[in-house]
């Protein structure tokens, strides 16, 4: 197939976008921890985003995109991105616009597991952390689900990385948020956002990138991209209203839980956004909201501390999404029929998905943590958490 | 009258103010500073070195009451604000004059 402008023009833009979700992601969180863990916050994100880059071209690319091996992994064909050349195409736009834009989907990936863990990972063992996640778990569940892998073979649906992005680093961001143990007073002491504006300024942009990551993974500039985009709205404005009107009912409409609410509905609709329409988009905003408040609730009580809940509202929304795609599916949307549509076998394949990525996530989160732990430790001192990671970390404070 | 002025921890804020109010001392002015004790800080050590942290975060409350509160007023802060460790704080006593409202003419004389 030749290349077409306007896809490539398109999902250059895309692609930027999502990068821009990287450090707004770091914005979003950094206002949400105390004024003593800011920096660090934001590091991890800034962090994720350039060793996501270094391990894409290195390994990821290939271990996610190269030839099938089993339906389990790619092969190593494109290492280095061997293989991988100016004049190579990928559908209707070139191969290495292809790699940049997944490229972006890693490192985010990477930046919202950080937040599981802040105020008390040393930034050493993040980065080893990170590069052998990224290589052990996100690579696997990317080929699972869009290098051919088995999950794409089953005909399990995600368009824009329900299971590979949003399941992988909630349960991931649970796992490891487990193995390093709680912060220092947590349940006991007051640990609230220090700066909920900078917390608005990244969610918004957050919002504003999210468009790229799903109207983007049409992968071309056409009606399917059109209709991502306008799904993707739609979910969007669903689960803050709805998440608004539950916090609303429990106080005050606080903007924290207005924000989180419109990042739930953008995870519910993720995996979703190429096969529903705007009545499948509006259910699932408000029934992903629903999900996320409850499991964000459930998780206070439980006194877990994945300290920004990545697990509530990224992974068990895009739990929720991924099911919901199997249930809202419309055959003149994608090509593929739901629930709704009388086909049950699909739904059944959601949540097989769901299921796998989110135990395949979390086992292997643990089991590399706990390694990592016992080797290296991966938590500062209890003197440096007080002092707070900023200072401890970087050598820098907010003033 | 004395004024109560209590360097604490930041995290034990919450616990002493509420801890106050229940004893009926409702009244207080928080500031949060920055400072040092005995300690001089406080020194990470890390494998290659050490860096020194020459102050650090402290909350301060201000508090007026009646000369027969004070022993009570002593006691809720320390119960509630220690931990132990070095760095949980001090309290100071001072004599207060006097003290003017401003909505009204109220004016008592310490």
């Amino acid at each position: 197939m030749d290349i077409d402008t306007g896809a490539t023009a398109w999902v250059l833009i895309s692609a930027a976008l999502v990068l821009l979700m990287v450090p707004a992601v770091g914005l979003f969180y950094g206002g949400m921890v105390r004024k003593k863990n800011v920096i660090a916050t934001m590091m991890l994100s800034l962090t994720a985003l350039a060793l996501g880059v270094i391990q894409w071209i290195i390994i990821g690319y290939s271990l996610a995109f190269g030839s099938d091996i089993g339906g389990l992994i790619g092969s190593l064909e494109f290492l280095g991105l061997n293989n991988v050349s100016i004049d190579g195409v990928s559908g209707e736009i070139p191969e290495m616009l292809f790699i940049c834009f997944q490229m972006m989907f890693a490192c985010l990936t990477l930046a919202i597991l950080s937040s599981g863990v802040v105020g008390r990972i040393k930034m050493s063992a993040f980065l080893i952390f990170g590069a052998i996640w990224l290589t052990v778990v996100y690579a696997p569940l990317a080929h699972w689900a869009w290098g051919g892998g088995w999950a794409g073979q089953l005909g399990a649906l995600d368009f824009a990385g329900g299971t590979v992005v949003h399941i992988s680093s909630g349960f991931a961001a649970l796992a490891l948020a487990i193995v390093i143990g709680k912060r220092l007073g947590y349940g006991n002491q007051a640990m609230n956002p220090h700066n909920i504006p900078l917390t608005l300024i990244g969610g918004i942009f957050l919002i504003l990138g999210w468009f790229g990551f799903n109207a983007g993974s049409a992968l071309a500039a056409d009606n399917l991209a059109a209709s991502a985009f306008l799904v993707t709205a739609v979910a969007c404005a669903a689960g803050a209203l709805t998440w608004m009107a539950l916090s609303w009912k429990g106080g005050k409409p606080s903007s924290l839980g207005f924000i989180s609410g419109a990042i739930a509905g953008l995870v519910g609709i993720t995996p979703a956004a190429g096969f529903v329409n705007v009545g499948g988009a509006l259910a699932i905003g408000i029934i992903t909201a629903v999900v996320c408040y409850a499991a964000l609730t459930w998780r206070i009580k439980k006194q877990l501390d994945d300290s920004l809940d990545a697990w509530a509202i990224h992974g068990m929304g895009g739990f929720a999404g991924a099911i919901l795609t199997g249930v809202f599916a419309v055959a003149a949307i994608g090509g593929a029929s739901g629930l709704i549509e009388g086909n049950a076998m699909q739904f059944g394949i959601q949540i097989l998905d769901a299921c796998v990525a989110a135990a395949y996530a979390f086992g292997v989160t643990f089991a590399l943590a706990w390694i990592i732990n016992k080797v290296i430790g991966m938590r500062v001192s209890d003197d440096e958490e007080y002092v707070g990671l900023d200072i401890a970390q970087h050598g820098e404070v907010v003033n | 009258m004395k004024m109560i002025v209590a360097i604490i921890r930041p995290e034990k804020v919450d616990d002493v103010v509420d801890a106050l109010e229940a004893q009926n001392i409702p009244g207080v002015t928080i500031t949060d500073v920055r400072g040092r004790g005995e300690q001089r800080g406080i020194c990470l050590q890390y494998r290659a070195g050490q860096v020194q942290i020459h102050t650090l975060p402290k909350t301060k409350l201000e508090i007026v009451i009646p000369d027969k509160d004070v022993d009570t007023t002593i006691k809720t802060i320390r119960e509630h604000a220690r931990t132990g460790k070095k760095g949980d704080g001090r309290i100071f006593v001072l004599p207060v004059e006097a003290a003017a409202w401003v909505r009204t003419d109220d004016f008592i004389v310490g």
